[in-house]
């Protein structure tokens, strides 16, 4: 059985030169996110705003009205009724952020008092607010020592100059994907918080086989330009890249079949992450090298390396 | 490259074994596996409460509460003993974390902190400006006592649980002061909210005689004794009643040895029995005052006030109070139980009913189905015969996943599948960048043997930078993350593990098995 060849064999694009145009699209896109941050904000979940939340689903299809109606009886302040694709679901929301959580967990029980035995309660959360404040201080953390922690990584194995790329790269993703969840309003909870935290690794993961390569030609293409070097690595991994980030996109497209509202942000982070993780690593993060003092070079003549650099050269058609 | 040594064979494949060995009690019902010798492994996944349907509550203890009857009990002890000892003060009372008063002579604080630390060696008093008297207790007495509160507060929670014969619950201490309950199965935890939100104080008190309760009611409490609302609530919401009732506490519910629901002239009803020492002081009080209503007091409300007709010398007695059955029940289930040290508050509730836990499931198993036949279908057409090698360690790689959740009783979350069905996706990036290797050594001209072992070779430390770094956001998402996303982190984190064994080691003994019988002149890569 012989592989269909999905990709050319050798690649040559000039990525160097392209990454005035890369540059110029993330610019775009950290803009775009600090509009959308600075004008709609985030939609905090409850996990971070604190309040209650109620998953419904009734045998018949749910009129939302009918249902408004049954719950402003029911004087509970601040009630939002949403539907997802099913129409016999739907999501109640209390804001009780100012509530004490005595009076909170009073609402669940005059919830189920007020729309009476038609409904099923597939879900209850009640978050009172000092755990919401908790979770949401957590969570930023969790989300900025990941990314320095990689940054130091890379900067272990590598250099530092590798590190702060990496951690730059990796920076951009998070933050940009942030933008995505402000711009779609997309629920931002302690699942989207994994999701950021699933995409730094993922991303990272990218930049460093590109990094890998870029190491490994340095020491066998002694008298290579960077920019040469830069360009060589990202080509000759160019097929893996794409490969990976392909398997893992089909691989969690189908979670978004999920029929609940559970893991939508989680999904959506994650695809719209890959597709930027693979365009950061390819474009931005080995070409921030280029503004950084020189990566050190080991003087030592490397015969073996010296050979072999002549035969990738040779192939590579140059 | 051919050569693999022996050992490293027969450990791939008992890793292997061990893992299907481990994987498979998930494929019979957990009753089946309850049959089997016990040498065999038989543990299933745990399924998290978001999966199996449950409640999560996370609960506080108010330890300031225990600061503050500490304190009060400070004040109690002041006060008797300054009588006792004919010292005269004024102001006594709590001030933030200690408790002051104003001696009327200076030049008495040396005789009261004789006093007060010959009774308790705990409190230091500090003598301020005129004649001002600052009594505090040791930082380590306080914090000593909160945590004895905490920890007690946990064996209550966990006895009251238990008496309503909720199956597996979880009872766990989570940070300085917190308490995670988790109770599977249950869709509607109102019940036991109630009975974990009560402290459950009770205490049998006379009720005041001798003073006019009318007074009492327009301000003029007497100093011995106190006002205490009835726990009948009228159709406004206000107690039916208020009682006068004596501070000092006759008999206190801690000596309750047993306390059972049951009908009196067919009334619910509670019967309890005191232990041997309240017994007899039970005995006592009630001679003592026969003719007299004495008040049952529960949390600062007066269940009930019936008059001593007689000496109860039994150690035993009846509660009534207008109860419903259920009422009779729980108040018998808290007196059994016990009262907790300090009020418990609900921070955080999450309940999932069983409808939803089933259809994430079934939502689950449908997304890793699909999310595997992509990948597999995808790898047959990028790779060919190595791409079907892919895949057999792609499937290795899940079962092991399987295997260790199962054998570490591992919670598998919601969030839990999305990590599995994740690393399917990323578990053949590692062969991916070996395939890829291979690929391009071969263009390099070298033949088969040597493109391969050089594939594997220079692939490695790559495969262990990239997933390395992802295991560091695993990890801390671990350390911050609660519940269902910390499951996430640990399916992510076998995940990376187990792809990183069977794409370095697994699928590299199948490539060299599959060399050694073919011998091929060129690579079908």
């Amino acid at each position: 059985m012989r592989p269909l060849r999905l990709f050319p064999e050798t690649t040559k694009f000039d990525f160097v030169r392209l990454r005035f145009a890369a540059f110029g699209f993330t610019l775009l896109l950290l803009t775009a996110t600090a509009l959308s941050l600075a004008v709609n904000g985030l939609n905090f979940g409850i996990d971070f705003k604190g309040g209650i939340l109620v998953e419904l689903q009734a045998q018949q299809p749910i009129q939302v009205a009918d249902l408004r109606n049954h719950l402003s009886n029911a004087d509970l302040g601040e009630v939002e009724v949403q539907q997802f694709g099913n129409p016999r679901e739907a999501l109640i929301r209390v804001e009780a952020g100012a509530l004490r959580s005595q009076e909170a967990s009073q609402i669940v029980p005059r919830l189920r008092q007020a729309l009476g035995d038609q409904y099923e309660f597939r879900r209850t959360e009640v978050v009172g607010p000092r755990v919401s404040g908790e979770l949401l201080r957590d969570g930023a953390m969790a989300t900025v020592l990941a990314i320095l922690a990689i940054g130091v990584y890379v900067w272990f194995r590598f250099e530092w100059q590798f590190g702060v790329s990496a951690l730059a790269a990796t920076a951009h993703d998070v933050i940009v994907t942030v933008g995505l969840l402000s711009v779609t309003q997309l629920e931002f909870n302690l699942t989207a918080i994994a999701a950021l935290l699933t995409l730094a690794g993922y991303s990272i993961n990218d930049t460093v086989v590109v990094f890998d390569r870029i190491r490994e030609l340095l020491r066998t293409h002694k008298r290579a330009a960077l920019g040469e070097i830069i360009n060589l690595a990202v080509n000759q991994t160019l097929s893996r890249t794409i490969l990976t980030s392909a398997t893992t996109l089909v691989a969690i497209l189908p979670l978004l079949f999920f029929n609940t509202s559970t893991l939508l942000n989680f999904t959506v982070s994650l695809v719209w992450g890959i597709l930027i993780g693979t365009f950061s690593s390819v474009f931005v993060a080995a070409s921030l090298l280029l503004y950084m003092p020189p990566v050190g070079r080991s003087q030592e003549p490397d015969k073996t390396g010296e050979k072999q650099a002549a035969a990738t050269l040779e192939n590579e058609g140059r | 490259m051919l050569h693999f040594p022996k050992w490293k064979i027969v450990l791939i494949l008992t890793i292997c074994f061990l893992g299907f060995a481990y994987a498979a009690p998930n494929l019979v019902d957990r009753s089946v596996t309850e049959t089997w010798s016990r040498w065999l492994p038989s543990q299933q996944i745990n399924l998290g409460l978001d999966l199996r349907g449950g409640s999560h509550l996370l609960l506080e203890v108010d330890v300031d509460a225990v600061t503050r009857e500490r304190l009060e009990s400070v004040v109690d002890i002041t006060r008797t003993e300054l009588r006792k000892a004919r010292i005269g003060y004024t102001g006594l009372g709590i001030d933030g974390e200690a408790v002051v008063l104003q001696s009327r002579e200076s030049g008495q604080v040396d005789e009261i902190r004789r006093l007060l630390s010959a009774i308790d060696p705990d409190l230091t008093v500090e003598a301020g400006e005129g004649g001002r008297v600052t009594i505090r207790v040791s930082e380590t007495a306080l914090t000593a006592r909160k945590q004895a509160a905490v920890e007690q507060s946990i064996e209550i929670v966990r006895r009251r649980i238990d008496e309503t014969g909720t199956r597996e619950p979880t009872i766990q201490r989570q940070g300085e002061d917190r308490i995670l309950v988790q109770l599977p199965g249950i869709d509607d935890p109102e019940r036991i909210k109630a009975l974990l939100g009560q402290t459950a104080k009770m205490v049998f008190r006379l009720v005041d005689t001798q003073n006019s309760q009318a007074d009492a009611m327009a301000g003029r409490v007497p100093p011995g004794s106190q006002l205490l609302p009835s726990d009948q609530v009228g159709p406004d919401g206000r107690p039916q009643q208020q009682y006068l009732v004596e501070r000092r506490v006759m008999v206190s519910g801690d000596t309750l040895v047993d306390a059972q629901p049951t009908f009196n002239n067919g009334e619910p009803v509670v019967s309890f029995r005191f232990d041997s020492v309240g017994a007899k002081r039970f005995g006592d009080v009630t001679a003592g005052n026969v003719g007299r209503p004495f008040a049952i007091v529960l949390d600062d409300k007066v269940i009930s006030a019936p008059v001593i007709r007689e000496p109860i010398l039994g150690g035993s007695g009846v509660i009534s109070g207008n109860f419903t059955v259920q009422e009779a029940q729980d108040l018998a289930l808290l007196l059994r139980a016990g009262a907790l040290p300090a009020p418990l508050v609900v921070l955080e509730e999450r309940t999932v009913g069983p409808g939803l836990g089933a259809d994430s499931i079934a939502a689950g198993e449908i997304a890793a189905v699909l999310g595997m036949v992509a990948v597999v279908v995808f790898m047959v057409i990028a790779y060919g015969l190595f791409g079907i090698i892919a895949n057999v360690a792609l499937v290795i790689n899940l079962v092991l996943i399987v295997a260790a959740l199962s054998a570490l009783q591992a919670t598998l979350t919601l969030p839990g599948i999305a990590g599995i069905v994740l690393t399917i996706g990323m578990a053949v990036d590692a062969n991916v960048l070996v395939f890829e290797r291979i690929r391009e050594e071969t263009r390099n001209g070298r033949p088969p043997v040597s493109a391969i072992d050089a594939g594997y070779n220079r692939a490695i430390s790559t495969i262990i930078d990239s997933n390395l770094t992802t295991f560091i956001a695993a990890v801390l998402l671990y350390i911050f993350g609660s519940g269902p996303i910390r499951g996430f982190a640990v399916t992510l984190s076998i995940g990376l593990l187990t792809s990183m064994f069977t794409a370095i080691m697994v699928t590299r003994l199948i490539v060299v098995m599959w060399l050694r019988r073919t011998r091929p002149k060129t690579l079908p890569i």
